[in-house]
């Protein structure tokens, strides 16, 4: 029970978290990959007239309950094992972050700034908006998320998900060290 | 019926990912300001034991449980790759998410990252609107 409560170190739920991709194999035949729900979803929901999303989804709806069980697993943990303890972070990070005008750390995310209160604001058009956009529309782009090319991709030996994997890593250095700094001290502060 | 071992699958990757503190915004900042190991060997460690599953199920012969061999999906190298690449990385140290993270912010209890979502089914829909104009 102890277990459950606390967070898992990365040895433990990395490879708990690699064995996913044999286990959807095994029992579907599937590629783990997750940002093709997104792709899904306009396919069922909103196609207009796009080629991109003229195709039969629900041959690929074991995608969407995949989702849905992402969703249903995080609430289980939040009803029956939540620890409630803030995240164990470098000291540094969080002087950093509290210089940049971030105010609460005792859960997984910061509360000030992901809460309803923020979404007709400037804070919400730049973390829910204009984040979410770009992880929409960088994926998709990019063929795959960390799941699919990180994992997956590179798990399967796949060069061009290795290229893409480094380019997210490029793309959350640059915004996390030289443009994000910038936009939460103009924001928060 | 046959989609229930999926949600089932899902539940446990979502379980893991929050109990990994992969989805935590604070967990994403500590990575890209190379102050923590933890993301790094959770990511690596998932590869290194992926690899091994794919590599036993191949030597194995072992076939999915409906009979089939089982097929790796191709991921073609385009240009899309770094573009894309590069704004998707963008958006992930902005929302702390990647896009199973963002459904399991959603499910911990973070209800207003359902805004988040939208943003991304919406930014999604731009791409394949814009596909033919951008370079692959």
């Amino acid at each position: 029970m102890n277990f459950l409560k606390s967070p898992w170190p990365w040895y433990v739920a990395g490879p708990l978290i690699g064995l996913c991709v044999p286990l959807l194999m095994l029992i579907g035949n599937k590629a783990l990959g997750i940002s093709s729900s997104l792709r899904h979803i306009c396919a069922a929901c909103i196609p207009g007239k796009i080629p991109f999303f003229q195709y039969d989804w629900k041959k690929e709806s074991w995608n969407l309950w995949f989702v849905g069980g992402i969703a249903l697993g995080a609430a289980i943990v939040l009803l029956f094992f939540h620890n409630g303890r803030p995240v164990d972070l470098n000291p540094d990070t969080i002087a950093a972050l509290r210089a940049n005008g971030v105010q609460e750390f005792d859960e997984l995310m910061p509360g000030d700034i992901f809460n309803w209160g923020n979404v007709a604001s400037g804070t919400g058009l730049l973390f829910f908006i204009t984040g979410g956009f770009l992880v929409g529309f960088g994926t998709r782009y990019a063929n795959g998320c960390t799941s699919g090319h990180s994992i997956y991709g590179i798990a399967t030996l796949q060069w061009p998900s290795l290229v893409a994997t480094i380019c997210f890593m490029a793309g959350g250095f640059a915004m996390t060290n030289y443009i994000l700094p910038h936009l939460m001290r103009w924001l928060l502060l | 019926m046959k989609n229930l071992k999926f949600l089932f699958t899902g539940m446990l990757f979502g379980i893991i990912l929050v109990k990994a503190e992969v989805i935590s915004w604070f967990r994403i900042q500590e990575m890209f300001r190379l102050e923590s190991f933890h993301m790094y060997g959770v990511i690596g460690s998932a590869v290194f034991t992926a690899m091994l599953g794919v590599l036993l199920i191949r030597k194995m012969g072992w076939r999915s449980v409906n009979g089939e061999e089982i097929v790796v999906q191709k991921k073609p190298f385009t240009k899309g790759n770094i573009i894309g690449g590069l704004i998707f990385g963008l958006g992930w140290a902005i929302t702390g998410a990647c896009p199973g993270p963002i459904f399991a912010q959603i499910g911990s209890g973070f209800t207003v990252v359902i805004i988040t979502f939208l943003s991304a089914v919406a930014g999604t829909w731009v791409y394949g609107k814009c596909k033919d104009r951008l370079p692959h």
